[in-house]
């Protein structure tokens, strides 16, 4: 399939037509969709009039947007007005939201073609996508091993080339986990460049969406699409899109770049020797390298594992069956919300919003709520004493190439701890991007990490850069 | 910290509107237990004058014009609804019989 750069030249150009990259994308949806898992449901008749439309456009001679006639997942947590919208969960199965989140407003308006939506971990808690009531979504690199989670089904979208370009949402490692277990690119923004309207909350302190792409170019050009200031969502960022595509060749030249021995160490020894390869790579295109200790890393997954759950078990208390999705009758009004909510929800998400009440209940709150939010501070000021060493840091994605489905699944624990390179850029904030570099175990591709201070994107996919064309794929 | 009992999980499940069988209480016991003895790793920690972060960048109040603007049709909200009367949301009955 061709990129997203290449989609929207051609498109634009006239030189391809949106409905026949549609049809392409579709054609590969129907050839393995059944195999994989990976849409929970695809839009054919509204894609192919978003597709028509922007063909009709074109044939005006009008400006169509910078993702002209791109195919593209949603995750399916992500409203979409009259789509069907389930966060993988049965309490909102058949619900169909009354209006668009704004990043599909925003892909829209850029000519992006939504095509469906994309598989999750039940309401985006989980790391393999096996926590989906609507069962796992495969590796299409190995249909053995899983995607990684949350944002398993965007991943898979485009690893299996069904669509150049996935949203997901990425938590505590939601979008970058998956992207590094698939071999793609996946970003996740700084806190409140991409407004949260309309994606349905897992823990809103720390969700953000973000795109999964094929090349770094193509997650600079989604993200300028959908980044911006938005009324709608009161903790966006009040400022414009910022510029990212035109920076994306800027290179490491004369950037000191810290590596983090918390974000590497515990790593299988394949993925501790990408990020070493990855290092000298960044080191011969100009960087500096500065090593670093940051041990408050080590306590984000503590603090993470306290913060999401409180947050979820506040979220998802509006999941009653009063005013949308299910309802199973029983008595009175509490025994119905009791009922509905047992029936409704599967067995992560409860456990995370029993560990999140609990986290939140009296007697506990100041023993686990409160100083998880302190370490969050420490987390904080930790990064902030790193860049005063380096401009951005670097360190592994993932501890591990994908996994084999029911590998983690009976130890929470386990599958938890999947998370702790990438948590820390939730705790903090700040933006983070993993890049495939290289691969390890049966071929499997390896994701580098690389993090910068809040609003650092154009660093970031300046730096990936390097390694992608390090890594072969100019 | 303190440890999590059987009976500590069985009321925050009352709290969180979640039915448990027996053999789930044991497992979310035994489950929720090991989550809370990793965290137990912040109790060695000084924290004393730390302040709390619940927001990464610090959340201010974000107000808008206080002038009407529109909103969701009222009646395609209700229509998502289970169950609903006369263009309000219906549920089954709140308080007991009358006495």
């Amino acid at each position: 399939m061709r990129t997203v750069r290449q989609t929207a030249l051609d498109v634009q150009s006239g030189d391809a037509s949106a409905l026949s990259v549609l049809e392409e994308s579709l054609a590969a949806i129907r050839a393995r969709n059944d195999d994989l898992n990976v849409f929970l449901y695809v839009d054919e008749e509204g894609a192919r009039a978003a597709a028509s439309a922007v063909d009709e456009r074109v044939a005006r001679g009008e400006n169509v947007g910078a993702l002209a006639g791109v195919p593209v997942a949603l995750k399916d947590n992500l409203c979409q007005t009259d789509i069907p919208t389930t966060c993988s969960s049965k309490i909102l199965e058949g619900w169909r939201p009354p209006y668009n989140a704004t990043v599909v407003d925003r892909l829209l308006l850029a000519g992006a073609v939504p095509v469906g939506k994309t598989n999750l971990d039940e309401f985006a808690m989980g790391s393999s996508t096996e926590n989906s009531a609507f069962g796992p979504t495969k590796n299409p690199l190995d249909t053995t091993r899983v995607p990684g989670g949350s944002s398993g089904g965007s991943a898979a979208a485009v690893a299996a080339d069904m669509t150049p370009l996935a949203l997901g949402s990425d938590t505590g490692g939601s979008i970058r986990q998956p992207a590094a277990l698939c071999g793609l690119v996946g970003v996740k923004p700084t806190y409140g460049l991409v407004s949260r309207y309309g994606l349905i909350a897992f823990a809103s302190s720390l969700d953000q969406i973000g795109p999964l792409t094929t090349t770094v170019g193509d997650a600079a050009m989604a993200l300028e699409a959908i980044a911006g200031h938005d009324p709608l969502d009161s903790t966006s960022l009040p400022e414009p899109s910022p510029s990212l595509v035109a920076h994306v060749d800027d290179g490491v030249a004369g950037k000191r770049v810290g590596v983090v021995r918390e974000l590497i160490d515990g790593a299988d020894e394949e993925v501790v020797a990408a990020v070493e390869r990855a290092i000298a790579v960044l080191k011969d295109a100009g960087a500096t390298i500065v090593e670093l200790s940051v041990p408050e890393f080590r306590l984000g997954l503590s603090a993470y594992y306290l913060i999401a759950p409180a947050e979820a078990s506040s979220n998802l208390a509006r999941f009653d069956g009063v005013r949308y999705g299910l309802r199973v009758d029983a008595g009175d009004v509490t025994a119905m919300m009791e009922a509905t909510r047992t029936a409704g929800f599967g067995e992560e998400v409860k456990r995370r919003i029993m560990l999140g009440t609990y986290a939140l209940s009296a007697g506990y709150y100041d023993a686990y709520y409160g100083q998880a939010l302190k370490v969050r501070t420490l987390t904080i000021e930790a990064f902030r004493r790193a860049y005063r060493e380096a401009d951005l840091l670097i360190g592994a994605t993932t501890p591990s190439v994908a996994f084999e489905f029911g590998s983690k699944t009976a130890d929470p624990m386990a599958m938890y701890l999947s998370d702790v390179f990438t948590i820390p850029s939730n705790l903090s904030g700040e933006p983070a991007i993993s890049v495939p570099f290289g691969t390890g175990e049966a071929g499997l591709p390896i994701g580098v990490q690389l993090l910068g201070p809040g609003r650092s994107e154009a660093q970031l996919f300046a730096g990936a850069r390097v390694l992608e064309i390090a890594d072969g794929r100019p | 910290m303190p440890s999590l009992r059987r009976e500590d999980v069985a009321h925050v499940a009352k709290l969180a509107r979640l039915t448990m069988s027996e053999a789930e209480l044991d497992k979310f016991t035994e489950q929720l237990g090991q989550v809370l003895e990793h965290a137990s790793d912040m109790n060695a920690l000084d924290l004393d004058g730390v302040i709390a972060t619940a927001h990464p960048f610090g959340l201010i109040n974000v107000v808008r014009e206080d002038v009407r603007r529109p909103s969701l049709d009222h009646d395609v909200v209700i229509a998502m609804a289970p169950d609903a009367e006369d263009g309000r949301f219906a549920v089954p009955r709140i308080l007991g019989e009358a006495p």
